[in-house]
């Protein structure tokens, strides 16, 4: 190794000395291997600061209006950006704390409720925004203190219960608020309407501008979005965060070292739930109501999906998996996008597999020749099997490729979808060649049930799709899209 | 005077005395040795003394004031601190972070100073650095330079123990608990280690309370040597004694031997 390697006067010359490990010590020399230009790239990406991708990003995210008149779009994208945050506020807990806190959105739920009790016609209390949102925050971290206090002692399998313990409580409380001590305060499963929107400056934040999302709900959803980033990122690279960090790689180093790991806890439940505290007022001053069914499980599931599916510990990986599931839930509600994302991820699938061996092109050309034959037998024998409606993308190939009858029995859906999932059993089951032939038909069905099943009932076939995506992720790359390398036990 | 003095401490876990009314004392700049054979009790003691267990009978006493219930970090804070046997780093954090979240206990930047990154805040953080740099620097260039950026987790066995080591001194520690430094080290760096922990009183100031099986290092570092069986202090002298003791031989190798011998 030469001196002129930027690395290179600080690597003894002589090599790894007695102790020193080779690997560690090769590890500047392999890092410069990739020349050329996709080194260098590599290298001026390596050296841009935090900060210039912040701005970029949200820059690039407050241009969207521009270019993008539909109310839909500029909807879904203030959902995202709500999903971003609730991410940001999790990944305090889970991926800096360590602790698997289940409980997380009923401090979402308790922000939006706490948002429409202190700015709504229910009691007549209308708050200045200025001052009822940092009040929430406030409320949302004293919360989270307190679900900790009980749970300080706690770790794993035994916190994940009380805290789900606790959203559940949240649930109750909320859906028999209506009549709490002789009051009604929650207004029960109905919820609380006509929630104030927010009053900045002198002015009503407007949800509807002309009939149309107005993007200013955007643009203030984005101004929280920087300051929950940079206020969070600045705790990481302090202190507090590197002891959070030390508690979730191993709490008995940590107290060793001098940390209070039970006041850590307590410090990092406080932070998850201000930030989603945080993030409920904005939510309820958009919807202009709240009720107790919108912080419940479905959405627990997805900001966890986006944590893990991004790359838990990780600020970018978190953003980046709400910026990835968010749009993605959204067009798996559209029968004719679904169809194009499932396409799309087959033939990539498909693609990717072929390109890392001889055999899996084999199987993926075979999958495709098979539907060709199994669509022209079909065909011949009877026309009204092959007379259903593709419609949407890729129509033109799955015209002569899937199967879709033009009514279908009632007992094809059960059977091809229990035949799917058993087929795939199978395949993981069976060894060698037989796996590969096995392959070939369990792909061909799954597109069938897919197009004939799946996409008649989308809102269930969402999540489904949501969970293959986490398993494919989880099997080929555990800890998420921009997440380190994380190391268990060695 | 004594640093830390331990008066009649016993622990037992059910049945069993793990340590029995002990007496210890380790005065200020000694080095102390504890040996025995696996089970004797050394860790535990360890663990009493760091809080982790607390005694059921006896006290324990640091520069005269008893550290009997205290947390252990609150003992941290105090002065002891230590290593484990079985390495315990912060695997998924980088070599300076490890040693820099060990400052945790004498720094002072709150949430929301660290939030607004006040100027207190970046001089304080700054002086991290400065500690763990130097903490480090103390290993050579075995745990120098673009290391430090990288995961605990890539180091080697031997750099792991001295990342451990370089750990427990940021605490600023006034007595140091290595429990088996030399553990899994080939020959030479065992006497690398065997220099290292002189070298830590020499320049660092730091007493030293060790756990050690390989009698070159205990020969070579002890100013004192304390030999535990089943819980009980069975020899205390020089090594010369106590490696010699006729019940420090049975307890290592058993009664039939001595008389052969």
């Amino acid at each position: 190794m030469s001196d002129s390697t930027p690395h290179g006067s600080r690597v003894p010359a002589e090599g790894p000395a007695v102790g020193q490990d080779e690997w560690v010590a090769r590890h500047a020399e392999r890092r410069l291997m990739r020349g050329g230009v996709l080194g260098s790239v590599e290298e001026r990406l390596r050296r841009v600061p935090w900060w210039a991708w912040l701005v970029l990003f949200v820059a690039a995210f407050s241009l969207l209006p521009v270019f993008e008149g539909s109310g839909y779009v500029r909807r879904v994208a203030f959902d995202t950006v709500l999903y971003m945050l609730l991410a940001l506020g999790l990944n305090v807990v889970v991926g800096w704390g360590g602790l698997l806190d289940l409980g997380y959105v009923a401090f979402y739920g308790i922000g939006a409720y706490a948002y429409a009790l202190l700015d709504s016609d229910k009691f007549g209390v209308h708050l200045p925004s200025l001052v009822a949102v940092p009040l929430i925050v406030v409320i949302g971290a004293v919360a989270g203190l307190l679900l900790g206090l009980p749970s300080r002692r706690l770790s794993g399998d035994y916190l994940a219960i009380v805290t789900l313990f606790f959203l559940q409580l949240f649930q109750t409380i909320t859906t028999n608020g209506d009549s709490m001590f002789g009051h009604n305060v929650t207004g029960g499963p109905n919820g609380i309407l006509n929630v104030d929107p927010f009053h900045l400056f002198g002015h009503d934040l407007a949800v509807q501008h002309g009939g149309v999302f107005a993007v200013s709900y955007l643009y203030v959803a984005l101004g929280f979005f920087v300051v929950v980033f940079v206020a969070l990122r600045f705790v990481n690279h302090s202190r507090t965060g590197r002891a959070w960090r030390s508690l979730r790689e191993d709490p008995l180093a940590a107290e060793a070292m001098g940390m209070p790991v039970n006041w850590l806890k307590l410090m990092s439940f406080s932070f998850g739930a201000a930030v989603a505290a945080f993030t409920g007022t904005i939510y309820a001053a958009l919807a202009a109501s709240v009720f107790p069914l919108t912080f419940y499980f479905v959405l627990l599931i997805t900001v966890y999906t986006m944590v893990i599916l991004g790359g838990s510990g990780s600020q970018a990986g978190v953003v980046a998996g709400a910026l990835i599931v968010s749009p993605l839930l959204e067009m798996l509600r559209d029968g004719s996008k679904s169809r194009v994302i499932f396409f799309v991820i087959l033939v990539a699938a498909l693609a990717l597999a072929a390109l890392r061996s001889r055999t899996l092109a084999i199987v993926a050309l075979a999958t495709i020749a098979f539907g060709f034959v199994v669509h022209a037998v079909c065909g011949a024998i009877d026309s009204s099997w092959i007379a259903g409606e593709h419609g949407g993308g890729f129509a033109g190939f799955t015209d002569h490729w899937v199967v879709a009858p033009e009514h279908l029995a009632r007992w094809i859906a059960p059977v091809s979808y229990i035949g799917v999932i058993c087929a795939t059993l199978l395949v993981t089951v069976a060894r060698g060649r037989l796996r590969l032939v096995l392959l070939v038909p369990t792909i061909y069905l799954a597109a069938f049930v897919w197009e004939n099943v799946m996409l008649a009932k989308p809102e269930p076939t969402r999540f489904i799709v949501l969970g293959l995506i986490l398993i494919a992720l989880m099997i080929l790359r555990p800890n998420g899209l921009l997440g380190e390398r994380r190391v268990e036990i060695i | 005077m004594a640093l830390l003095e331990l008066r009649g401490v016993s622990l037992a876990f059910g049945g069993l005395q793990v340590v029995h009314e002990l007496d210890l004392h380790v005065d200020e700049g000694e080095i102390v040795s504890v040996i025995g054979p696996n089970g004797a009790g050394k860790t535990t003691l360890f663990n009493l003394i760091t809080g982790i267990y607390r005694p059921h009978a006896g006290d324990i006493l640091l520069d005269g004031r008893s550290i009997v219930g205290l947390q252990p970090h609150e003992i941290s804070r105090r002065g002891i601190s230590r290593t484990f046997q079985t390495l315990r780093l912060f695997l998924n954090m980088s070599v300076k972070e490890n040693v820099m979240a060990a400052a945790y206990g004498h720094t002072k930047a709150g949430v929301f100073r660290s939030m607004l990154r006040t100027p207190g805040m970046r001089r304080e953080e700054r002086a991290i650095e400065e500690l763990a740099s130097q903490r480090l620097a103390f290993f050579g260039k075995r745990l120098m330079g673009y290391r430090w950026d990288q995961p605990a987790y890539s180091l080697s066995y031997a750099n792991r123990r001295r990342l451990e080591i370089a750990r427990a001194t940021a605490t600023n520690p006034r007595l140091l608990l290595l429990d088996e430094p030399a553990a899994g080290m080939n020959p030479a760096e065992t006497h690398e280690i065997t220099e290292l922990i002189g070298e830590l009183r020499a320049e660092g100031g730091y007493t030293i309370l060790v756990i050690e099986h390989d009698m070159h290092v205990v020969e070579g570092i002890s100013d004192r040597v304390v030999a535990l069986d089943h819980g009980v202090k069975i020899a205390e002298g020089s090594f010369e004694r106590v490696a010699t003791d006729e019940k420090v031989v049975e307890a290592y190798l058993g009664l039939n031997t001595m008389s052969q011998k």
